[in-house]
């Protein structure tokens, strides 16, 4: 584990063995529920948490690279720590993933900052192995910019939507990737939430502790909020309904549109005996094989895998996107029509 | 197909791998590979580990397959099940075919085969004697086919070479039998990547999903000093000699392009993608578990064989992958198109008997233009 400085675990508290820092610090959790003056922090974390919930970044009580007093820093660990606590209480688990993305970005303008700083060498190195202990990603400084290699800048670009995301939009040289400071840490958004989320869901469940009772029945209140609903029209996305008309027309449709049609029907629960005659049309059309790939699809035969429609990157690298308005940045086809509510 | 001509090219298959076991060996680290192969007539034999050169040609020997294949990807566990293999990595590959490439030559060498009433003709939505649209398209590639593969060939190492750091000797180019080439990568920082990343990594070859402003041009107030230039590496520098053409003219048509305005340039950017990007098959890229037609084996597309290019430039397809016998043979020919092999003409036949070499009437059958007299 990397050596932290009573700064950095401010700024990284996720990076703390929880357990020993209370303990290096003289605490029991008993403490927090009982004694007033440290009541107060169970308010800080209780808000910590709401202000994620809400899709905001908490604001930290470290101002600029310095902290005011001696008591900051360890207020700010412990309303991380305590936060973790209550979460865990609370079972709510859509409120762990948005505390955990907001997490995230809070850290992410820390690393940025350590990332560009100029003046303090070690700053920096020490935001370089965080990015390589924690997402093996090795990044090297090159002028001005960050670089990585093609493979690994792939391995977490693919995450993302947004087209000036795609590698042909990036400086490529000599195999790597240059990156600003701010979009290497960028790159690594999810996996750092991803990596603080699996903290928290493998982190032990207390039992319940005295004093915490009322902040715990607040967060399962609060995350009421956050069940969804969704209605969906029935209609079929573009992509699909291009690739029946083909066959309703005799066209050869490849054989990736024969795969994304009947993966999305049967995802859309229709039988096998249902979606076979929409290939009737296809010019090498053959009763045998065509029901054979589709139960194999289905998961019915072969290893018993169900596919289930490719997203719409995928469509579009294959040219069977065939996107309208009403596809909404939808990511898979799968998706078009649902509205949340 | 009929039992005949199953048979003649069952025989003349198997006198190949008789004759030219020198040129079918198993791949490096053939015992951590995927081997599956097709007989005539039958479905696909996969799963099947194979750990050297004599276990595979005994392979040749006893089932004189029409077709032959074996993974890029190594498994701990090859013969198993697909989801208990336990993929380790996988050779970056490239399929490149004559057929993806929009040729104009095409039509006047693709035949239309009726499935319904084996009805020869050229080109047709439908078949000229029972209108059927069960139709079977069938090309016979011509030199531009073969011409132009190579120059996607060309592009791509460029690509490769240039911007992805991969070294020249670790690229290898195969006719693949038919109608283009396998570009195989060895040892590169992508054999480790899945399918998704692999995908990514075509849309980058193939300049698929550029923004115009990776390339200077911003939605509003578009500053001309962030326009690309000459010399630049990668994209940037291919785009400048496609679009500007010679250094003097570039500041003129950077002119034109801000003034045209930022949906024009997006335009350009895609009209721009099916000249310089290079015309790979995406599918074949991001598989990661497909078996691939292995070095050496015979294409029962074509009857030639998947073969080492030394020299891409120098390498002629109808002489350099063809090694069935000279012996003459009598077949019945329907064949409305002219090709060429080993140098020699045949074609064109109508409905008649002819007496040709057996690689010429592999060929022709193979194509589904002629069958056993």
């Amino acid at each position: 584990m990397l050596e932290l400085g009573q700064d950095e675990i401010a700024k990284y508290p996720f990076l703390a063995d929880a357990g020993q820092y209370l303990k290096d610090k003289g605490f029991t959790l008993e403490q927090f529920g009982t004694d007033p003056d440290l009541k107060q922090l169970i308010d800080k974390a209780f808000n910590r948490i709401q202000v994620a919930a809400d899709g905001k970044i908490y604001k930290s009580d470290i101002i600029g690279e310095q902290v005011s007093n001696d008591a900051t820093l360890p207020r700010e660990v412990f309303s991380f720590l305590l936060a973790i606590v209550l979460l865990k209480l609370s079972g709510m688990h859509t409120l762990i993933k948005r505390f955990s993305l907001a997490e995230a970005r809070r850290a992410e303008k820390y690393l940025e900052r350590d990332l560009a700083n100029i003046s303090d060498e070690s700053k920096k190195q020490l935001a370089i192995r965080i990015i390589d202990d924690l997402f093996s990603v090795q990044v090297e400084k090159l002028d001005d910019y960050f670089v990585i290699s093609v493979s690994d800048y792939l391995k977490h670009s693919i995450n993302f939507h947004e087209r000036e995301w795609k590698l042909i939009n990036r400086h490529v040289e000599n195999g790597k990737v240059f990156l600003t400071p701010h979009e290497t840490v960028r790159l690594i958004r999810k996996e750092l939430g991803t990596y603080i989320n699996s903290k928290i869901i493998n982190a032990k469940t207390p039992t319940m502790i005295p004093g915490f009772e009322d902040s715990v029945n607040k967060l399962v209140l609060l995350s009421k909020k956050f069940i969804t609903f969704t209605v969906t029209t029935g209609e079929h996305p573009p992509c699909i309904k291009h690739a029946i008309e083909e066959l309703e027309k005799g066209e050869n449709l490849p054989h990736s549109g024969r795969f994304m049609l009947a993966a999305f029907l049967l995802s859309k629960g229709q039988s096998v005996e249902q979606i076979a005659p929409l290939f009737k049309n296809a010019p090498d059309y053959n009763e045998r094989v065509t029901l054979y790939q589709l139960n194999h699809l289905a998961g019915a035969s072969g290893s018993g895998t169900k596919y289930t429609c490719p997203s719409c990157e995928k469509l579009k690298t294959q040219d069977l996107c065939f996107a309208i308005p009403e596809c909404d940045n939808i990511i898979n086809p799968l998706q078009f029509g649902k509205k949340r509510k | 197909m009929k039992e005949t001509d199953i048979k003649f090219l069952e025989d003349s298959f198997k006198k190949y791998y008789f004759e030219h076991s020198d040129l079918i060996r198993v791949p490096e680290r053939s015992s951590e590979r995927e081997f599956g192969y097709q007989k005539f007539n039958s479905g696909m034999t996969r799963h099947i580990s194979i750990k050297d050169d004599k276990e595979l040609h005994l392979l040749f020997m006893q089932n004189i397959p029409s077709d032959v294949y074996c993974s890029n990807a190594y498994y701990s566990f090859p013969n198993l099940p697909m989801n208990e293999k336990d993929w380790k990595e996988a050779d970056l590959i490239f399929d490149i075919d004559a057929k993806d490439l929009n040729l104009s030559c095409r039509e006047n060498h693709t035949v239309s085969i009726c499935n319904e009433c084996n009805q020869v003709s050229k080109n047709s939505e439908r078949c000229l004697k029972c209108s059927s649209t069960k139709i079977e398209k069938k090309s016979l590639p011509c030199k531009n086919c073969i011409d132009s593969s190579k120059t996607e060939v060309s592009k791509l190492s460029e690509v490769l070479i240039d911007d992805l750091a991969v070294s020249k000797e670790n690229i290898h180019v195969y006719f693949s039998g038919n109608e283009g080439f396998h570009v195989y990568v060895y040892d590169s920082q992508f054999q480790q990547i899945g399918s998704r990343e692999r995908s990514e990594l075509t849309d980058y070859i193939s300049f698929r999903g550029a923004i115009p402003e990776t390339f200077g041009m911003k939605k509003f107030k578009p500053n001309r000093s962030s326009f690309p230039d000459f010399d630049e590496n990668g994209w940037k520098g291919r785009f400048s000699k496609q679009v500007f053409g010679t250094k003097s003219k570039r500041s003129k048509i950077i002119s034109e392009l801000i003034s045209n305005g930022y949906s024009s340039f997006q335009k350009t950017l895609d009209d721009v993608s099916q000249n310089i990007g290079v015309k790979i098959d995406p599918n074949v890229t991001m598989d990661i578990h497909r078996i691939f037609r292995l070095p050496g084996s015979i294409n029962s597309k074509s009857g030639l064989t998947k073969i080492f290019c030394k020299d891409l430039t120098k390498f002629d397809p109808y002489n350099d992958a063809s090694f069935l016998s000279d012996d003459s043979i009598e077949v019945f020919a329907n064949c409305p198109i002219e090709f060429k092999l080993k140098n020699k003409k045949f074609g064109l036949y109508t409905n008649e008997k002819v007496t040709i070499p057996i690689f010429a009437a592999v060929y022709m059958i193979c194509k589904k233009l002629a069958t056993i007299a």
